[in-house]
């Protein structure tokens, strides 16, 4: 029974990674689709129009992220944990729901059904199907982990705080239901950025904690989990992820605390900044076990955007910066930056941390090509949309009409969507050989 | 055991401050009835947060609409007309009188509290 549970923990972990690359394929074709309705919003208006594609692209996003995560856990909970997973029936119903979430969702966006709020357009009843399938994963999670807090390595705090902060928060996005959020629109976005700022930093103390786990075995230093540097930065990093959403509400006519509070906290990652500067040589000095450089170059590609998206973010939190970048494409340069540079190439390297024991020569330089045409494009991506989110703003505060604005804009999104479709080819390449490999991948229980 | 103690810390003050943020941190007397309620189950039933935004909450291939029905280049008739016809970039949605009536309320809402004006 034990045995067929771990074996279950892997072909559940294995299916779910697949999800997780058929959502990243989709949702960047609706990205394309998206970015060149931009310049030709003619483009399919009758049936796909922009209306449906943005929501098809970010949902889907967001769930390559959560279900290449899932697997990923399901693979290595039980390794970590020297135990079998604690029920194969609860992952294969987890699997489900979420398979069957994403197909009504995708389906309902095509009809044109939508909640209209923003990332999250589904209907709320969905929400309870979500919620329900992360609590199955957090029980399985836990009685197979039995965490011992005390004395547990900083990845499974990270793990533990993901978890529960991605259920508390989702409900948390939901209070809109009720009138006395609904009614007052104040109220109503406030805790629309609250729920859906610290919903971004519950899934990145999920990537970041299994991307930890895997520096670590990839450098074989044991010590990178305990020391007393890394809870400092995971007690950072949960600081912002409670109390640093506010920088999205400066313009909302809220308390001012919630401001003073938001800037104060954002500016603690400067010390995350310092530290990565700090040690950024040494960290490249350090060099991965023979067998897994595919997945160290993954993982130290996403550091130099950790470092460019810090950057960033620390700039946009300033409030005399942010009231000129808010509400135009910095503000995407930004999601997109960290959701591709970060959490998009981090959960690459994990998932070739899997299996790049198995990959062939040929195979290792496909995934080695596609890294770097995803890394080089990403950065034009990123420089194109900082450049259409300066001429936004400078048309908004020189009173230009939309139209106008968006025709100076036009040559940037033009850039945006060339280097897009190289993006596309990059992940295309990395998906080609993932998939493949990750099907085939077997684990001894 | 400090590492737990760091962490119910934080938790509490979390507990705390979401508690202060649903109350006192948004207690504006702003309150949406009438149209503006009819204008804003439109706005979420045709998705219009996915081209434009409110307080920045949004998408951006439209422009932002929080001080749409006020501001120098736009104003209120200028949001009705576009709201019956469509332009280059805006669907056409076939919007009855009664209904752009009800979007351009809800949008006079969002306009006036963010000026506090609103009752
Ligand atoms: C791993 C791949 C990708 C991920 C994880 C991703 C993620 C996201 C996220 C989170 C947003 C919401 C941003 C916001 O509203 O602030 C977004 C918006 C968008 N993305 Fe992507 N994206 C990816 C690739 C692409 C590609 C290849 C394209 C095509 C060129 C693209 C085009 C767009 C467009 C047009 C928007 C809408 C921007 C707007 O609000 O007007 N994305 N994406």
């Amino acid at each position: 029974m034990e045995r067929q549970n771990s074996v279950q923990s892997t072909k559940t972990g294995r299916l779910f990674i697949i999800l997780g690359f058929s959502c990243l394929l989709l949702s960047v074709t609706f990205g394309l689709t998206a970015s060149l309705q931009y310049l030709a919003p003619q483009l399919f208006v009758d049936h796909l129009s922009f209306q449906k594609t943005r929501p098809l692209h970010v949902f889907l996003a967001i769930n390559w992220l959560f279900a290449c995560i899932s697997g990923l856990v399901y693979i290595i909970i039980p390794r970590v944990a020297n135990r079998q997973l604690f029920s194969g029936k609860m992952a294969i119903i987890h699997l489900v729901l979420h398979a069957a979430t994403i197909t009504i969702v995708v389906t309902g966006f095509f009809l044109g059904h939508f909640s209209g709020r923003e990332y999250l357009e589904f209907p709320p009843w969905i929400v309870g199907i979500i919620i329900f399938y992360w609590l199955i994963f957090g029980v399985n999670f836990f009685k197979t982990l039995q965490p011992n807090l005390a004395t547990a390595p900083v990845y499974i705090w990270m793990w533990c705080t993901g978890i529960l902060f991605f259920i508390i928060t989702m409900a948390e996005a939901q209070l809109w239901m009720l009138p006395y959020f609904n009614t007052n629109i104040i109220r109503d976005v406030t805790v629309q950025w609250k729920a859906n700022g610290s919903m971004v930093g519950s899934w990145n103390m999920l990537i970041y904690g299994t991307a930890m786990y895997v520096m670590e075995q990839v450098t074989n230093d044991k010590t990178i989990g305990y020391n007393r540097k890394a809870f400092a930065f995971y007690f950072l990093g949960l600081t912002n992820l409670l109390f640093n959403w506010g920088h999205h509400t400066y313009i909302v006519p809220a308390h001012p605390a919630i401001k003073q509070i938001a800037y104060l906290i954002s500016m603690t990652e400067l010390l995350l900044l310092a530290n990565i500067m700090l040690t950024w040589t040494a960290a490249f000095r350090k060099r991965p076990v023979a067998e897994f450089e595919i997945t160290y170059s993954f993982l130290k590609t996403a550091d130099v955007w950790v470092l460019i998206n810090l950057i960033l973010a620390i700039a946009i939190s300033v409030p005399a910066i942010n009231k000129y970048t808010h509400g135009t494409q910095i503000t995407v340069a930004h999601a997109m930056g960290a959701t591709i540079g970060i959490n998009t190439l981090l959960l690459i390297g994990c998932v070739v941390f899997v299996i790049e024991k198995q990959l062939s020569t040929q195979a290792k330089k496909k995934m080695n090509l596609g890294l770097k045409t995803m890394h080089i494009s990403l950065f034009f991506f990123w420089l194109s949309l900082l450049a259409a989110g300066v001429t936004r703003s400078s048309g908004i505060r020189n009173n230009l009409y939309f139209a106008e604005i968006t025709e100076r804009a036009t040559p940037f999104l033009r850039v945006f969507s060339a280097s897009g479709i190289f993006l596309v080819v990059g992940i295309v390449l990395v998906a080609a050989t993932c998939i493949p490999a990750i099907w085939k991948f077997e684990i001894k229980a | 055991m400090k590492k737990i103690v760091l962490l119910l810390l934080l938790l509490l003050a979390y507990a705390v401050y979401s508690g202060w943020v649903y109350t006192v941190g948004v207690d504006c007397n702003s309150h949406m009835n009438g149209d503006a309620l009819a204008g804003r189950k439109l706005w979420h039933e045709h998705n219009c947060q996915t081209c434009h935004q409110l307080y920045g909450l949004g998408g951006y291939m439209g422009p932002d609409l929080t001080t749409v029905t006020t501001d120098k280049t736009r104003g209120a008739l200028y949001a009705k007309g576009i709201l019956k016809a469509g332009g280059k970039r805006m669907p056409n949605f076939h919007f009855t009188n009664k209904n752009t009536d009800d979007i351009v309320a809800y949008l006079q809402y969002i306009n006036d509290a963010k000026y506090g004006t609103a009752k």
